[in-house]
């Protein structure tokens, strides 16, 4: 379980390019920095459940993230919130 | 790298640039018998556990992205629908055929 | 089947459903009842909630706690279905709820979701362009305060309980409902008596 207030960092991976796949962790955010806000619940995993395959289940989490350094054009939030699992999330340097 | 360079999935639009400077329709849109009976199929299904809203997320994802920015949201339910139908054998290809025939 | 583009939706609607009901997945009633259920919902339910959670501390707490059980204690069905999340806004802080991969929707509460929620202009620029967003509807959020926008990405389901305007006191549960628009609890916009 990650606690709240850890640093946390998404995974820069694109299973997109590997083949057919289902992602519940949008491409904005991969590879970027955020905080653990708390742990939602524990959920099925989207990615084998969109293949009827059998799926473990795993922490979801709601992460906060600085969305201003995303774009170079826009005015973003001041803060972006989004559930992420845990297999989509490291340790932040 | 720039976000809009990154092998996103057509479906996984937050923040891309081609849809910035569109303008929302804010106003009311009804509901035709079409999409209503679409979205009472796919609840069905779920609960009967026949396709999981993940399944039809993933065939609505599959749809080519010229196709899926011109069909409605509730067509491209009823295209994943009958994806995932014929993917797990509910029904066979010659009897959607037959079907069609019939509907027609 | 690569000539399904083809077929009028439908056609394919009725030949669809005419196997569906053949092999004993679902029946004609069944349908009709699922349709009679959720054309039921309607942002009403969560009107209804955020003005108990006005008048009402307890409820609140709960309803910001335990949104599916806030729900369930107004009798809104919540069996089966996603988590309720519920999201408050402050005077610091104002909630925008966006699904930029699909369109998750806390239909259960609030009713089909709207045409502009699933539009790919709104999932697009809610997370880059947010005040520009909300201006298409006349909302401009006062100096100093801070957005918050929340992706729906996963298994719960958002929607925000936005601040009781100036002018309500004394008000009914029944009369603040009444005020409570669904953009109001999505964060497009913001309630008010004007």
């Amino acid at each position: 379980m990650i606690a709240p207030g850890t640093k946390v960092r998404v995974k820069l991976d694109w299973p997109e390019t590997r083949g057919p796949c289902h992602i519940r962790t949008p491409h904005y955010v991969r590879g970027e920095t955020g905080v653990v806000e708390r742990h939602l619940g524990n959920f099925p995993n989207p990615e084998d459940l969109a293949f009827a395959r059998p799926a473990a289940v795993k922490a979801l989490y709601h992460v906060r993230f600085d969305p201003k350094p995303f774009w170079k054009e826009g005015v973003a939030p001041e803060e972006l919130v989004i559930e992420i699992f845990e297999h989509w999330l490291e340790e932040a340097a | 790298m720039e976000k809009d360079e990154l092998p996103r999935a057509m479906h996984d639009m937050g923040g891309v640039s081609k849809f910035m400077c569109d303008p929302v329709d804010t106003e009311p849109h009804a509901l035709t018998d079409f999409d209503r009976e679409v979205d009472a199929i796919r609840q069905l299904l779920g609960m009967r556990k026949v396709m999981s809203v993940d399944e039809m997320r993933r065939a609505i994802e599959a749809i080519p992205e010229g196709q899926y920015l011109r069909m409605s949201y509730y067509q491209r339910w009823m295209r994943s629908i009958t994806d995932n139908m014929l993917a797990r054998g509910v029904f066979t290809e010659e009897e959607l055929r037959a079907a069609l025939e019939q509907a027609g | 089947m690569s000539d399904i583009l083809e077929i009028p939706s439908d056609r394919l609607l009725a030949a669809v459903r005419g196997l569906l009901v053949a092999k004993g997945v679902m029946t004609t009633d069944e349908i009709a009842e699922r349709i009679r259920i959720t054309d039921g919902g309607s942002p009403a339910q969560g009107a209804r909630m955020v003005a108990k959670a006005w008048t009402d501390p307890e409820y609140k707490a709960l309803l910001l706690r335990d949104g599916t059980a806030a729900a369930e204690m107004l009798a809104i069905p919540m069996r089966g279905l996603p988590p309720l999340g519920v999201l408050e806004d402050t005077a610091e802080v104002h909630n925008l709820v966006v699904c930029t991969l699909c369109s998750c929707y806390p239909r259960a509460v609030l009713g089909y979701p709207p045409f502009w929620f699933k539009s790919a202009a709104y999932r697009a620029r809610a997370v880059r362009d947010p005040r520009g967003l909300i201006g298409e509807w006349g909302t401009v959020l006062p100096e100093g305060v801070k957005l918050r926008v929340v992706d729906s990405t996963a298994d719960y389901r958002w929607m925000v309980l936005p601040r009781r305007p100036e002018g309500t006191e004394g008000w009914s549960e029944e009369q603040l409902a009444a005020i409570v628009r669904e953009g109001d609890m999505i964060g497009v916009t913001i309630p008010s008596i004007a």
